[in-house]
């Protein structure tokens, strides 16, 4: 059997390895996109603080991690696919021949659609060549200003913060990290940052970014200079907000959300919506193509429905069940659960499954605001349906066993309802552990 | 003979002694609050529930690392965390459904029940034998894992 996977990340490479796994005689090979072996970019903020090295941000550590379990890892981007033929064309030229193939190309960065958007000093944070360029520009005292205040955008609010920046944040929606917070715990984390120092500026967009004196006048003087235009000058780069400020910044970070890597399938017959398709076994509508991570829309464990679900332990679910199922073990995906922890310069957030609350259901809270601590709890019945936290560090995955364990709470629902803390005495005590 | 802590919450009197020896073996404080096992009191009930990692099969906090900082010790069964790995993210504090990953903010890392390398401090210091380490198929770990399988997000078909 002849395994080809399209996408070196978290999901191909658990892929990669349960199909060595399960089908050890398998011809297995992995085609990642960029020249760095297989890493993680969760890792990323932890490599702009330096608290770790670029091979800290490894999936695998030992070297030869890949070639021991034979598999085959390719620099390269596929270009087309000829689905009937079951054939890839890659960009170096090469054709590969697959019986079994997985996509799992994850997402991008979306490109907010502005002026000057492309200019020098203007990064995503996403790859690690992009976490070079942030180490570079973002030197203490240089003035940045990071669009999108999502997960993305607050992940690496810290390690800016930490490496010395002059921070501004600009987030079109009401709240920080609006995506995954409520109104009450996004504006928390507002507050937290801006009693930091940190410039936070919600409900607000970003009209467009312009070179101080303009594209080619610097070019030209960095030119003379000998400087390259991204270093050559301080607080190169204006960016104009709706709200008729404009920031002065050496370094522009954009992080305003992701999209699925699915633009090489158009043409092909592999079914998109807002990501690739995929049943229960993370199967495509085409029979030998299955689909696994960002780029992947599969069942979602809380509506029954299909989304995307860009998070890490969702790629790493779908790679070893897509894995299993290319290899003939029969394996049904449950779905995957809606779930993010997120660190903001120390102040600890996270969110699980239905967070935003069900139609008919109830919930409760608690909250103290001078303290940074929140927690919400939302029920449909007597079963936890999803949940916010602020400041929760301790025993806080409980609240994904309540949720996808569907933990009937009987006579514990009240107890919860009267002190929402009390969720490990809930779940040992309807786990009969009591 | 792989062994795991077999807890009887009936036998428990509160006195809260293995937190004191976890934390003190760990942390090299005497800090209840650094106890990587923790005993829940029920009012109601009269009852106390010492409570830590079952080292389950399913391992949910080594899978969602995502820089295989989590690994398994063949000798004991544990998964231990490596914390010159551990990145600080936190994902398998949430990943966790029985929440016992914790994030400890003054080293930046995650913390989780050991089972100390196969000579869990927790168990010699219950006076009472609600904690003790033993042959893995007498306790009453299973419940727990059946359990677990239930949430299991990819259940054989």
């Amino acid at each position: 059997m002849q395994y080809a996977i399209i996408g070196a990340g978290p999901a191909g490479v658990i892929a990669a390895e349960t199909l060595r796994k399960t089908d050890p005689q398998g011809s297995i090979v992995l085609i990642g996109g960029e020249p760095e072996p297989p890493y993680s970019r969760m890792a990323i903020p932890y490599l702009l603080i330096e608290r770790i090295p670029e091979t800290g941000t490894y999936l695998r550590h030992s070297p030869d991690h890949f070639q021991k379990q034979g598999i085959e890892i390719r620099q390269d981007r596929v270009t087309a696919m000829d689905t009937p033929n079951r054939r890839l064309t890659l960009s170096s030229g090469d054709g590969l021949q697959y019986d079994r193939l997985l996509i799992a190309t994850g997402s991008r960065p979306i490109k907010l659609p502005v002026p000057g958007i492309d200019l020098p000093g203007v990064h995503n944070c996403w790859t690690l060549e992009d976490a070079r360029h942030i180490l570079r520009l973002a030197q203490p005292g240089a003035k940045v200003v990071l669009i999108g205040a999502g997960f993305i955008g607050c992940i690496i609010l810290e390690a800016l913060a930490e490496r010395g920046v002059d921070l501004s944040v600009v987030e079109m929606g009401d709240r920080m990290v609006p995506r995954m917070m409520n109104q009450t715990a996004g504006n928390l984390i507002k507050r937290w940052c801006e009693a930091k120092g940190i410039q936070v500026h919600t409900a607000t967009r970003v009209k467009g970014i312009e070179s101080r004196s303009g594209p080619g006048f610097l070019k030209r003087v960095t030119g003379v200079l000998g400087l390259d235009a991204e270093s050559g000058s301080a607080n190169a780069l204006g960016v104009e907000l709706d709200n008729g400020h404009r920031l002065q910044a050496d370094l522009v970070i954009s992080a305003t959300g992701v999209q699925p890597n699915s633009e090489f399938l158009k043409g092909s017959s592999v079914e998109l919506e807002q990501g690739i398709l995929v049943d229960n076994r993370l199967r495509t509508n085409i029979p030998e193509i299955f689909a696994a991570g960002d780029v992947a829309q599969g069942r979602d464990f809380s509506t029954g429905g299909h989304q995307v679900h860009a998070i890490q332990p969702t790629a790493s679910d779908h790679g070893r069940v897509a894995a299993l199922n290319m290899a003939g073990t029969d394996t049904l995906f449950q779905g995957s659960f809606n779930m993010n922890v997120l660190d903001t310069l120390g102040l600890i957030s996270s969110s699980f499954g239905l967070w935003m609350g069900v139609e008919g259901g109830d919930s409760v809270e608690i909250c103290s605001p001078e303290k940074y601590r929140y927690l919400n709890l939302e029920f449909q019945e007597d079963v936890m349906v999803g949940a916010t936290s602020l400041g929760l560090t301790q025993h806080v995955g409980v609240l994904r066993g309540l949720i996808q364990g569907r933990v009937k709470l009987g006579q514990w629902k009240d107890r919860l309802k009267r002190d929402p803390s009390r969720l490990m005495e809930a779940y040992l005590a309807q786990n009969a552990v009591l | 003979m792989q062994r795991s802590l077999h807890i009887d919450p009936e036998k428990c009197t509160g006195c809260l002694q293995c937190e004191m020896a976890c934390s003190l073996e760990n942390e090299k404080v005497f800090n209840i609050a650094k106890s990587r096992i923790k005993v829940f009191t029920f009012h109601e009930e009269g009852r106390f529930v010492p409570y830590t990692c079952t080292q389950c099969d399913e391992a949910w906090c080594m899978h969602a690392c995502p820089v295989e900082a989590i690994q398994l010790n063949k000798l004991t069964g544990a998964k231990v965390v490596n914390e010159s790995v551990c990145v600080g993210c936190k994902v398998c504090t949430i990943a966790c459904p029985f929440g016992t990953v914790n994030y400890n903010e003054d080293s930046g890392k995650v913390i989780k029940c050991d089972l100390c390398g196969g000579d869990p401090e927790c168990a010699k210091a219950c006076p009472t034998s609600a904690i003790a380490y033993i042959d893995a198929n007498w306790t009453g770990l299973d419940r727990m894992r059946s359990w677990a399988a239930r949430t299991d997000t990819s259940a054989r078909a």
